[in-house]
């Protein structure tokens, strides 16, 4: 009884931290159609602000949930505005250019900081269920996720802004003839997406290994989610979660880490040979 | 004439080979080409970075006192960037492009067989400066890492003795952490104790949530973690996290060998028992000189870290190894190593044994303390005996594979 609530626990940690490593990318590919392969070390870069942040004596909730967003939503915007947007459409030349960035970023922090940095604690202590302890931070995390979800669907569902982002993503042209400019939407989606990936990195730095190659780990399985996720941004991002998530976590658990891993990734081609548009090119169609 | 751009490139590309080709002559003729081969970006930056380091002070110390045979030494080094198929590349740059006369370098042990048999081909001596899992055997190879019956043999009894017997581990899949493992239970089984729980991990894992889980559903009095790279650090920050930290104790045989503690906060960290060649807080006036001699090229010495040290080590065995031969030539080198050449570096004692072309060397075993790796208490001149016992190159020179411990 307690280690099925205790697995229980870690599942849905697992589809949150996926959701909350993917979320950024699924704004910017899964709207903009840019393939960031920078997104990795815009997650590291978030994690690295906070651990900053902390140091110099901001509270460690405002250093995650305000400052690290907030300032990789910053450095988005200059990438956004030097680099991306003079290669809007040319899908090859954005994935060489945001290569050759995610490149330049981890020397970047290298340089600053070295190849150790001490990280920061978890501001949450774990707890014990019956004869098992658990990682209190994880309901932290799960509960980011939950907040992150919804109100991404508020906004994009009630707000003009959100129905502007959706029409311009959907036609830019169409959006152009009815005064909008797409160049300005698709900087503040560049933007969003870019603070969202920050705020992972941000509340996942207290749980992981934090040095400057660290997007590397993240990159694939963001991909997989949201490519597995097909294109509907929200019901996607949470359907294809919830599966990889749960797939990894039972072979994890009752095989090994190895069947876990080898798991996401068969079901990941298996998925994607079944339903080549992703999950939501099949189900939920038209939702967002 | 004007210059267009294809005469340009013509041009240019002639001064190029004008400016290289006199270089090699030069070199050729002045210096000893020193071969260098590590992971100095990418994933495990964090243990080639510094390697490279300790190599260039190494060498910058050989060369101002006088080089060796009256030559200074030249580095040739290459980057593989963490990606093991550039070994064979870089590999084979060395020595039949830059015909390099001694080539140290290669970090994990899947790097080590790429490059090992290309170097033995070539009859270029190969210094594998590394922790490993033991059990190479090869006359062109000399490794002065410590194996596991220098460190799991001193580590388990050890950890067992301050918790139980029932031993959980957890090691990273590849080829360490496969033969490591298979150690550590012999080990284990020594002591009277058993394991009950072994998982592999793929060297990108980084959520280790149900393996806690599932080490509390089984319940050991100890974890050893042989887990590699910088994905795997995040174990044992899950591990504190969750509380387990001070309800089931924690050993590593590679935490720390890149400096992993220093990432670790003292609360994650403190309690962890290691045990290693090289600490920073070694207190011997030749470490206390060595870190000097970094922090004044490299500003400050946190860098240091345990296979830093051992290639650091490597290197001036070898200048040693030439000095008493007088030669570069191959077998010249081999027959003064295996006369029994040892130096005293930051960590102790090293010595070459020439029945495995691995070394005897110090081993202390400790605890992590604030950042800091606390010596409990130390051994002096551990034979690789796990080497030993499978591989004699004064009776079978020409045995070249890596034995296996078949349990």
């Amino acid at each position: 009884m307690d280690l099925s609530f205790v697995l229980l626990i870690e599942l849905l940690y697992a589809i949150a931290s996926l959701i909350l490593i993917s979320s950024g990318l699924a704004v910017v590919f899964g709207m903009m159609k840019v393939i960031n392969l920078a997104h990795g070390e815009f997650i590291m870069m978030g994690g690295f602000v906070t651990i900053v942040a902390e140091n110099a004596g901001v509270n460690i909730f405002v250093a995650m949930l305000l400052v690290a967003p907030i300032t990789v939503g910053l450095i988005g915007l200059v990438v956004e505005r030097l680099i991306i947007r003079h290669l809007y459409g040319r899908l090859i030349d954005t994935m060489l250019a945001t290569w050759g960035l995610s490149l330049f970023f981890v020397g970047l922090v290298t340089m600053i900081f070295g190849n150790t940095t001490t990280s920061i604690t978890t501001p949450i202590t774990g707890f014990s269920v019956g004869d098992y302890q658990v990682n209190g931070y994880n309901f932290f995390v799960i509960l980011v996720a939950i907040s992150l979800v919804t109100s991404m669907y508020i906004f994009l569902k009630t707000t003009r802004f959100g129905l502007i982002a959706r029409g311009t993503m959907q036609d830019p042209d169409i959006a152009t003839a009815l005064g909008y400019s797409p160049a300005r939407v698709y900087m503040a989606t560049f933007f969003c997406g870019s603070a969202l990936s920050g705020l992972a990195g941000a509340v996942l730095a207290p749980l992981v290994g934090l040095v400057p190659s660290s997007g590397a780990t993240y990159i694939a399985k963001a991909f997989i989610t949201v490519i597995g996720g097909g294109p509907s941004l929200i019901f996607g991002l949470v359907s294809s979660s919830a599966g990889f998530g749960l797939v990894n976590q039972f072979f994890t658990f009752y095989i090994s880490p190895v069947y876990g891993e080898v798991a996401l990734l068969i079901s990941a081609v298996v998925l994607l040979r079944v339903m080549p548009q992703g999950i939501t090119g099949k189900y939920f169609r038209g939702k967002m | 004439m004007g210059i267009s751009r294809r005469n340009f490139v013509q041009i240019s590309s002639a001064l190029v080979a004008a400016t290289v080709l006199s270089q090699a002559v030069l070199a050729a003729e002045n210096t000893i080409k020193f071969g260098s081969v590590l992971d100095t970006s990418g994933g495990f930056a964090a243990y080639g970075k510094p390697m490279d380091m300790a190599m260039r002070l190494a060498v910058k110390k050989i060369n101002s006192e006088g080089g060796l045979l009256g030559k200074q030494l030249e580095v040739v080094a290459y980057d593989t960037q963490s990606d093991m198929s550039l070994y064979s590349q870089y590999g084979q740059q060395l020595t039949r492009v830059d015909k390099v006369d001694v080539v140290h370098g290669g970090i994990l042990s899947a790097s080590r067989e790429a490059i090992r048999q290309t170097m033995h081909k070539t009859k270029t001596p190969y210094f594998y400066n590394v922790l490993y899992e033991g059990g190479v055997c090869d006359r062109n190879i000399f490794i002065n890492g410590v194996t596991p019956s220098q460190q799991a043999e001193v580590l388990v009894p050890y950890a067992m003795s301050q918790s139980g017997k029932n031993v959980y581990v957890l090691a990273a899949d590849y080829n360490y952490g496969h033969i490591t493992a298979r150690w550590i239970e012999k080990f284990v089984k020594e002591n009277g104790g058993e394991v009950v729980g072994l998982d592999f991990f793929p060297l990108d894992v980084a959520d280790f949530g149900s393996t806690i889980a599932k080490i509390q559903a089984v319940g050991p009095d100890l974890v050893i973690a042989p887990l590699v790279g910088a994905a795997h650090l995040s174990f044992f920050r899950q591990w504190a996290a969750s509380g387990m930290k001070d309800k089931i104790p924690l050993a590593s045989t590679t935490l720390g060998v890149g400096n992993e503690h220093k990432v670790l906060t003292p609360e994650e960290g403190n309690g962890i028992i290691v045990a290693y060649n090289y600490s920073q807080e070694l207190d011997t006036p030749l470490n206390k000189a060595f870190k000097q001699d970094w922090a004044d090229t490299y500003g400050d010495s946190n860098a240091i870290h345990e296979i830093a040290v051992s290639n650091y080590q490597g290197v001036l065995t070898w200048a040693e190894g030439v000095k008493k031969a007088g030669s570069l030539d191959q077998d010249a080198l081999i027959s003064a190593l295996e006369s029994g050449i040892s130096i005293n570096g930051p960590s102790g004692k090293v010595s070459v044994d020439a029945q495995t072309h691995h070394a005897v060397l110090d081993v202390h075993l400790m605890v992590l303390d604030n950042q800091k790796m606390r010596v409990i208490k130390s051994m002096s001149e551990l034979q690789p005996a796990d080497t030993q016992a499978v591989c004699n190159l004064q009776t079978n020179p020409e045995d070249n594979q890596q034995y296996e411990l078949g349990l």
